[in-house]
């Protein structure tokens, strides 16, 4: 009798789990075969409201469901939360079998789970990113690519955050080494141009959602002496948080972080897929089901940097930044990492 | 380079990073002691953790004051060690596999709150900074351990009023006797179910308070999953700790001194890889728990159901 109760009480409690999860919104199941609207199903590591990567790109698919006519226009599913790529591999078969026209596994983790079900379900089509590898070389022809041009957004701060440092010490926060290093790079080359001799102190946490290290990072540059702080993945929520408590500049990269730090984000590098997806569906429907890989760029589009219109920012700052957009969409500035810089 | 490590400064900066660092571990640590000296182990510390981390950020965010936030998040966090006691307890069911599914409910739970109730990332205004007058004054020592705010102060509070109770009091005796050899507790008359509602109704308050510490205090933000597994590493603490409040001092300070370490490293630009220097803090755990094994004196009935016998 006892062992049945203790069964009972775990199969309660599993369930409980199961409820709170709410990992997949399953708006996937309400659809009207009459109608049949579009159908995108997002795979995502973090939130869709981390402000940082993952929701840029839920965003962008909300506008780009707003612009083609609403919900009768555009299915969203989406998986979130999708850090163990087993778990994110288990959900890209199951939307591709439930017979989804997009599938997008948003983290470049999910590489060779996405070529594994493409290889299996070649009438769908899939996106990865980030990433500029679409399958072709080992014959696949249903995935696209996509990814951020992302050191561009980054000088582009980098030159905003050495015209506002009057201690010359800047702190970047980044996740994990490898990944955030264009951003980073980019950053760096921003700052020195403005300010050659500028320090830019740079610490990894080792994840993409360690808020508790990421804030701890922060007053670690502050105390450090930087003035003016930059970062990026879901773990900034974190390092904002200090940034706000103690009046110190934030430049955001990925989303809008303006909502963390109405006082001291000044300026945000934003993701905009908008593009890349209706692009994306308009090729789908003429049967194009992948072979493309985009970039995000300041030309394109596809970036963007927005002024925080709540503080009050120098002219001057306004004008390099506008100036920096312009020399790297007309090619007189190649945001990229020099040796001297390092 | 590595000379600016050794500057006063820096010293300074690196203990004041170290003590502010540990605070989560030491409410979440202490509250699984607690437990774990009673004989029930709770693996679900993290999912608590969120639990009140979220309770009490919505509490502030919403208008109420910074410590009916601290209030809320104990009430959840008795809460949620009250179904883990009526899981573990009661109903006897595995003490590990249990705490996992307590885990994965706090985790997706708060998830779900935050998403119904909020709906994006949103910034509150948390515990500020408390100089102890005169003490915040002392040269060095007064910055490293008097200038932090509220809840900081609160868990090193809790480290000597959590070794009274365990150690001098009546219901620390149960507690330990609980945890040792229920049966001989149980025929001396002290209720072994009750001694162990009681104490995972305290871990499971500390570990709200580990949360709130986060949501309204250092970082005040709240996001899913904010805690990162911040709760299985306290978890791990107890043990390195040898279950004794002092040992979980040593160990939560250990653990964030090296994390503090890595991080002045980094931001000074030492050369030592980024991968080499956050793998420091878990390296640090792995050595000590290796040398520390063979002396530590663990609860005899951890992790072990009691059922009254016949």
């Amino acid at each position: 009798m006892l062992r049945r109760i203790r069964v009972f009480t775990l199969i309660f409690l599993l369930l409980l789990a199961g409820c709170g999860r709410g990992d997949d919104n399953g708006d996937g199941e309400a659809i009207d075969a009459e109608g049949q609207p579009f159908r995108i199903a997002i795979v995502m590591p973090s939130s869709t409201t981390d402000i940082a990567w993952s929701q840029s790109m839920f965003d962008s698919l909300v506008a780009v469901q707003t612009e083609m006519g609403g919900e009768d226009a555009l299915k969203i599913a989406y998986s979130e939360g999708m850090f163990r790529v087993t778990d994110a591999s288990a959900a890209i078969r199951d939307y591709a079998s439930e017979g989804f026209d997009l599938v997008i596994a948003h983290g470049a983790q999910y590489g060779n789970s996405v070529f594994e079900v493409a290889a299996d379900f070649t009438e769908t089509s899939f996106a990865w990113g980030t990433s500029s590898d679409t399958g072709a070389d080992r014959g696949i022809e249903n995935v696209f690519a996509y990814g951020a041009v992302a050191n561009e957004g980054g000088y582009v701060n980098g030159v905003v955050a050495a015209m506002l440092s009057q201690n010359d010490v800047i702190g970047v926060i980044g996740p994990v080494a490898g990944d955030a290093k264009l951003y980073i790079d980019g950053f760096v080359r921003g700052v020195t141009e403005v300010k050659p001799d500028a320090q830019v102190n740079i610490s990894y946490t080792g994840s993409f959602s360690d808020t508790t290290l990421a804030a701890e990072a922060a007053h670690v540059h502050i105390q450090a002496g930087a003035d003016v702080l930059t970062g990026s993945a879901q773990q900034v929520v974190g390092a904002i948080g200090v940034a706000n408590e103690n009046g110190v500049a934030w430049l955001g990269t990925q989303s809008d972080q303006i909502s963390l730090g109405p006082d001291v984000v000044v300026t945000n590098q934003i993701y905009n897929w908008a593009n890349v997806v209706a692009d994306m569906i308009s090729k789908i429907e003429k049967g194009e089901l992948g072979g493309t890989a985009y970039r995000l760029t300041f030309a394109n589009d596809g970036l963007r940097l927005e002024f925080n219109e709540n503080i009050e920012i120098a002219d001057e700052v306004k004008e390099a930044a506008r100036t920096a957009i312009e020399d790297i969409k007309s090619g007189a500035v190649d945001p990229v990492l020099l040796e001297e810089d390092e | 380079m590595i000379d600016e490590l050794f500057t006063i400064s820096t010293l300074i900066g690196i203990l004041h990073s170290c003590v502010r660092l540990a605070t989560p571990y030491l409410f979440a640590s202490l509250g699984e002691t607690f437990g774990q000296r009673s004989g029930v182990l709770n693996l679900g510390v993290d999912g608590i953790m969120l639990m009140g981390a979220f309770f009490a950020f919505y509490a502030v965010f919403e208008g109420h004051n910074l410590w009916v936030g601290v209030l809320v998040a104990i009430a959840v966090g008795i809460l949620m060690g009250l179904l883990k006691a009526f899981v573990s307890v009661t109903m006897q069911s595995l003490q590990g596999i249990s705490g996992i599914g307590l885990y994965l409910f706090g985790l997706g739970l708060s998830s779900l709150l935050f998403k119904t109730l909020i709906g994006s990332v949103e910034g509150v205004s948390g515990f500020r900074q408390l100089a102890i007058p005169l003490l915040s004054d002392i040269p060095g020592l007064g910055h490293i351990l008097f200038n932090h705010n509220a809840l900081v102060y609160l868990a090193y509070i809790m480290v000597p009023v959590s070794w009274f109770v365990i150690n001098r009091t009546t219901l620390g005796l149960k507690i330990r006797a609980v945890g040792h050899n229920p049966e001989a507790a149980d025929t001396l008359g002290v209720s072994v179910n009750g001694v162990r509602y009681t104490t995972l109704m305290i871990g499971g308050a500390l570990a709200a308070v580990a949360g709130a510490s986060l949501s309204i205090g250092l970082q005040n933000v709240f996001q899913e999953n904010m805690t990162n597994g911040l709760g299985f590493i306290a978890v791990a603490l107890v043990y390195f700790g040898s279950w004794r409040t002092v040992g979980v001092l040593g160990g939560s300070l250990l653990f964030s001194l090296v994390n503090a370490l890595q991080l002045w490293v980094q931001a000074l630009d030492i050369p030592v890889p980024s991968e080499v220097a956050v793998m420091m803090p878990y390296i640090m755990t792995i050595v000590v728990l290796a040398f520390t094994a063979r002396q530590i004196q663990k609860p005899a009935a951890l992790a072990r159901s009691y059922e009254r016998g016949e």
